[in-house]
């Protein structure tokens, strides 16, 4: 095979493309459609609680249009990071979703779902033997955090991939993937050069992104062979210029020049970028280096409470000229009230942040000083309960919009609120966990897949 | 002396995954791009100062192909902890805005 050629649907199922670039896409004989389903950029909450990253009418529409235009070019139809977090339920989820879509289209394909939550145990028996790596900003984990975390996925390389078409399968929905292995699975699979193949699926797998004038998500098309790649979008009036692709190799990535992936690391320091026209760009010179040991991502979440929420501004000169001391003298009393104010207190976490001041970037702001004519104040809480968390939300809020300033003699009411009710419960609330790499012997050792017909 | 806003076409933060930050600063031309990287304005220690971060945190890459300088460093506080301030990592570039280009 001397020339690939792949069609990505958009950055993230359910972000939506257009309809014509698609049909455009197929006309170009594609050798496989794929796109990317799920993210960590929305925070936890997507592994913790199983939510969908874009809606499901988002991402019902998408994927009608995928599994509509793989099964009329008869090529496979790669997603991965079902769900958006990539879990089993996720995968489970987008797996009913394509039955569905298959009904009422008439259409029929050999589906491959492929989980990606490893067995815990095998996860702890790992970082006993001292095969867990922490990456960049890791927390300190124990066997305790891997058995109690909510949810743990592990971003699968390109080998389940490849397994599911091994056996047959049209469609594969994967569970948590590393972006680039859903583009890079057939490419390697056919023998092609692993530095080029990654590199073009690091770009790629972002949809229209690597545009000079993107508008919104849309269609990429990438034609490999052996010595280079060409990325060029599939709407004529998006155009992709060297600096354009070049500069989307930054994006998200920590480091522009080695990137890590489950069998070895990108190496872009030698890659050049030039314009075959005025929109479409080739790219060679990228390297792979092979890593002596495989290793797979783990991503974990654990539950860290539930959470309420209340907000007010305030828009009175004279408490905004001491907004420091102000806050600081009501949170002394809020601590005091709560410790009286149920028959036994209840443990809780508060944050009292300042927009206008310092909340954005908290504690790594450069000038935290107030400057301004309002604030906006976020009261935050989280507890073991929501019925504890709401308990201890309703006290902050009595004390907060009454707390006095020296200058006023009398009962003052300190913040403006936009809500009724002023509290505002938040649910369960999780945070990530795990940032650890996991040295496996097998790259199929921690996967499981099912397959079935589809009709 | 301009600042960097009137240099660079682009300054933006992101995630690099939940645990770490990042932020690129593109430039329209090499010699621009060039002239801010020899500046050492954004530096490991420049950075970190602006940041109150370690400086063995900060990492800094000139990215010639792109025109562009990265700046990357663990997040003070993970992706949607729960007090986290900026879930995508989105909004945590301004400081250098404003910075003074020598």
């Amino acid at each position: 095979m001397s020339e690939l050629r792949y069609l990505a649907a958009t950055g993230s199922l359910g972000a939506g493309f257009k309809e014509s670039s698609l049909w455009a896409g197929v006309e170009r004989r594609p050798d496989f459609i794929g796109c990317d389903a799920g993210s960590t950029d929305g925070g936890p909450y997507s592994l913790g609680a199983g939510g969908w990253l874009h809606s499901p009418e988002a991402t019902r529409r998408d994927l009608r249009f995928c599994l509509l235009a793989a099964r009329r070019a008869g090529v496979p139809l790669l997603i991965g990071s079902c769900g958006g977090g990539g879990t089993d339920e996720g995968v489970d989820r987008l797996a009913a979703m394509a039955r569905e879509i298959a009904r009422e289209e008439g259409l029929s394909f050999r589906l491959a779902r492929i989980y990606a939550e490893p067995d815990r145990e095998a996860v702890v028996r790992a970082h006993a033997a001292g095969r867990l790596r922490p990456l960049v900003g890791a927390p300190e984990i124990s066997a305790d955090s891997i058995r109690h975390s909510a949810r743990l996925v592990a971003m699968m390389g390109t080998e389940p991939f490849a397994h599911a078409l091994e056996q047959g399968a049209d469609v594969v929905l994967a569970g948590r993937a590393s972006d680039a292995s859903i583009y890079s699975a057939i490419p390697e699979w056919r023998g092609f050069d692993r530095g080029l193949t990654w590199h073009a699926a690091k770009i790629m797998e972002c949809g229209s992104a690597a545009t000079a004038n993107r508008r919104g998500q849309d269609c990429m098309f990438c034609t490999l062979d052996a010595s280079g790649f060409v990325i060029e979008a599939l709407d004529p009036e998006l155009r992709c210029t060297p600096v354009s692709v070049a500069a989307h190799t930054l994006y998200e990535n920590g480091d522009p020049f080695h990137l890590i992936e489950p069998s070895g690391t990108l190496d872009t320091t030698e890659a050049r970028f030039e314009a075959l026209d005025d929109r479409r760009v080739r790219v060679t010179g990228s390297r792979f280096k092979v890593s002596p040991v495989y290793t797979l991502k783990l991503e974990g979440v654990e539950f860290a409470g539930y959470a309420s929420l209340m907000l007010g501004s305030v828009r009175d000169p004279v408490l905004l000229g001491q907004l420091d001391s102000w806050l600081a003298g009501m949170r002394h009393q809020i601590e005091a009230r709560l410790q009286v104010a149920f028959d036994k207190p209840i443990p809780y976490q508060l944050s009292i942040r300042a927009y206008g001041a310092s909340g954005t970037l908290g504690a790594i702001e450069p000038t935290p000083g107030f400057e301004g004519h309002e604030a906006l104040l976020l009261f935050d809480v989280v507890a073991p309960t929501q019925a504890a968390a709401s308990a201890i939300m309703k006290a902050v809020n009595h004390v907060a919009l009454h707390f006095p300033v020296p200058d006023w003699t009398g009962s003052i009411t300190g913040l403006a609120q936009p809500y009724s009710p002023q509290v505002l419960d938040r649910g369960p609330v999780w945070r990530f966990n795990i940032n650890h790499a996991i040295e496996v012997d097998d790259p199929l050792e921690l996967y499981r897949f099912k397959f079935e017909e589809v009709s | 002396m301009p600042r960097l806003r009137d240099l660079a076409s682009l300054i933006r933060s992101k995630n690099a995954g939940p645990f770490q930050l990042t932020i690129d600063v593109l430039f329209e031309d090499l010699d621009t791009f060039r002239r801010v990287a020899a500046s050492r304005v954004l530096s490991s220690e420049q950075v970190a100062s602006l940041y109150h971060l370690d400086p063995k945190d900060v990492r800094v890459y000139e990215f010639e192909p792109g025109r562009a300088i990265k700046v990357s460093f663990p997040r003070p506080v993970v992706s949607g902890d729960i007090f986290d301030s900026d879930v995508t990592g989105g909004q945590q570039y301004g400081p250098l805005v404003d910075l003074e280009v020598p």
